[in-house]
């Protein structure tokens, strides 16, 4: 069970998540601290490690919707944070596939901030409501990029396959 | 069942006599594009071959295109180390479609593309940035991934995992009235799709209007496809296309171009008359928040922008001199030019534009992305507005949090301009 640490409206833009400003810092061990950071108050309890591992940023519609910076997926995978939101834009949700973000797509969920969730292999629970939304199942291709723990150890299994 | 042209196109990149929406493929790629951006690529593509015995090597330095626009010249020791580090693994790898910071051959990745003829009509076309869409322009599949894939990408020569996207057909009739173009089309599209409305989908474009159009429009229309949250916006391959590619692009081989079939299977048809279309305005701070012009005329602004991969082409440039010859920028209020191109660049000087736009106020600018991502010219004092001929108005796109970034044709952006206030160009 996980805390929702932020729960947010829909089309939050990776403008929001990775202002454009910081785009020159690419390693993922130094993108965290740019997270939302034009939320002041939350960007600095993130910074100071507020949040246990596993903590959920709620999403509304459309989450992570323009710019393909990985840089957005990256600063959230750096906290261990997990994003549960009613749909997620294309690129952001492959590059949080890609890196071993976990994303969770639930067209129905309804959760506030200090709500304590569940997410099951199918659901999501939240024991504060009493409430249980379906999951959208990710395709198969993109599970196979999860099991192998994200794109770079896939690929790299296919080029060994290939060699 | 026939295929679309995003079916016709993937089906031969994967090597199957037929795909359908929904199949997952693991296409060829022809074009791999990235930015300064591609710092991030490289040690990705590293980490791919660490363990492996293998030396790290691109599949194809013929098909990857390495374009710098973002922060050019360089704002920060930041970006110059990094494109110092591009630079060397371009050398290294035998990377031929470079384009550096320079006044010869710069400019944006996605105006760059096309006017080196790099892009080709029925070409599976990847790019670390979202506005890859752009080159379905001519005929392209071409669609924005991450830093990681792109590493895959280089390293297997294929898009792993790609999802035949399901399109929606937009059919566009009619004659623009004056003032009027390509760019109001979109946004009336994307004001009516939603940022979301093609989320997984590809758009692909029909119609009189569409067929009359010069691939500088279509590819501010293709630009803004992902708007919609469209994986891909396409234009079928037509005669527009070959001339550009023959007569602009200094293409001289044979291009082949893919249509539809005619019982393609579409999710949507989205059909637009645009012969009472006014000029449109997205409003802050979202792309979809679409109006027409005379609801929002009369909005003070403190900063114009003409340029980008949208609308920083040489008839943009063209409408705004045309406008702003023997005027004045109005007190107040600063116009920033930026021509998407070095080439382009070059062409305004030849014809006067520069000259005009100069005189009349403006600050033309050196090819690149300048103010359009905020990052390094260009970015917008607390509270000031700024009237953009760019793709994003997203809180903080123009540098600042508390900017408000509303967007619109170069005909909206020059007649603003003389005025200082979000002003109806047909008046
Ligand atoms: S001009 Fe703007 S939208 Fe186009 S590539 Fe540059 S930053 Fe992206």
């Amino acid at each position: 069970m996980s805390k929702v640490i932020i729960s947010l409206g829909n089309d939050i833009s990776t403008d929001d998540i990775y202002p454009g400003r910081f785009m020159a810092t690419v390693l993922p061990t130094e993108t965290p601290q740019f997270a939302f950071f034009d939320r002041t108050e939350f960007n600095a309890k993130l910074k100071a490690k507020a949040f246990p591992a596993g903590s959920i940023i709620i999403g509304g519609e459309n989450f992570g919707c323009g710019s393909s910076r990985e840089q957005a997926a990256s600063t959230l995978k750096g906290y261990d944070l997990v994003v549960v939101a009613r749909s997620v834009a294309r690129i952001f949700l492959q590059n949080s596939i890609n890196l071993g973000l976990q994303v969770v797509i639930c067209p129905a969920l309804e959760a506030s901030e200090g709500d304590e969730l569940e997410i099951t292999a199918t659901q999501v629970l939240n024991h504060t409501t009493g409430k249980t939304f379906e999951q959208v199942q990710l395709p198969a291709s993109r599970k196979g990029i999860m099991a192998a723990g994200g794109l770079i150890p896939y690929t790299r299994a296919k080029l060994m396959a290939r060699a | 069942m026939g295929m679309t042209v995003v079916e016709k196109i993937l089906a031969r990149a994967a090597g199957l006599p037929s795909v359908k929406a929904g199949d997952v493929v693991e296409p060829r790629v022809d074009l791999a594009m990235s930015h300064e951006n591609a710092a991030l690529v490289i040690n990705q593509h590293r980490e791919v071959f660490e363990g492996t015995g293998l030396a790290p090597k691109v599949w194809d330095p013929s098909r990857i295109a390495i374009i710098f626009d973002h922060r050019v010249p360089a704002e920060s020791p930041k970006t110059a180390t990094n494109q110092k580090k591009i630079r060397e693994f371009v050398a290294a790898n035998g990377i031929t479609k470079f384009h550096d910071v320079r006044g010869d051959v710069g400019g944006i990745c996605h105006q760059i593309l096309p006017e080196y003829g790099y892009v080709r009509p029925g070409s599976v076309v990847v790019g670390t940035d979202s506005h890859t869409t752009s080159h379905g322009a001519l005929g392209a599949f071409a669609f924005g991934i991450g830093a990681t894939e792109m590493a895959s990408v280089w390293a297997l020569g294929i898009a792993v995992n790609i999802e035949v996207p399901a399109t929606i057909k937009v059919v566009v009739n009619g004659e623009f009235p004056p003032m009027v173009g390509a760019k109001d089309l979109i946004l009336h599209v994307i004001g009516k799709l939603t940022a979301q409305g093609a989320n997984y989908k590809v758009l692909e474009y029909h119609g009189g209007t569409i067929q009359r159009m010069s691939t500088s429009g279509r590819l501010a229309i293709c630009n803004m496809s992902v708007e919609a949250g469209a994986t891909s916006g396409i234009v079928p391959g037509d005669a527009e296309t070959l001339r550009y590619l023959h007569e602009e692009a200094g293409v001289t081989e044979t291009i082949t171009t893919v249509a539809p079939d005619p019982d393609a299977a579409y999710v949507q048809t989205l059909e637009i008359d645009v012969s009472s279309l006014a000029p449109q305005i997205a409003c802050p701070h979202m792309v979809d928040n679409v109006k027409p012009v005379d609801q929002v005329a009369g909005t003070k602004v403190q900063q114009i922008v003409i340029g980008s991969c949208t609308n920083g082409r040489l008839d943009d440039l063209a409408i705004a001199a045309d406008m702003l010859r023997g005027k004045k920028v109005a007190e107040g209020t600063r116009m920033l030019v930026f021509p998407a191109s070095s080439r382009i660049f070059a062409k305004a000087l030849d014809k006067g534009y520069v000259h005009d736009l100069m005189k009349a106020g403006a600050v033309v600018m050196n090819s690149g992305c300048g103010p359009c991502l905020g990052v390094h010219e260009g970015a917008l004092g607390d509270h000031e507005v700024a009237l953009s001929t760019t793709n994003r108005n997203f809180k903080g796109r123009m540098g600042n949090p508390t900017g408000e970034v509303y967007l619109c044709s170069p005909a909206v952006a020059a007649a603003s301009a003389l005025t200082g206030v979000i002003t109806d160009p047909r008046k």
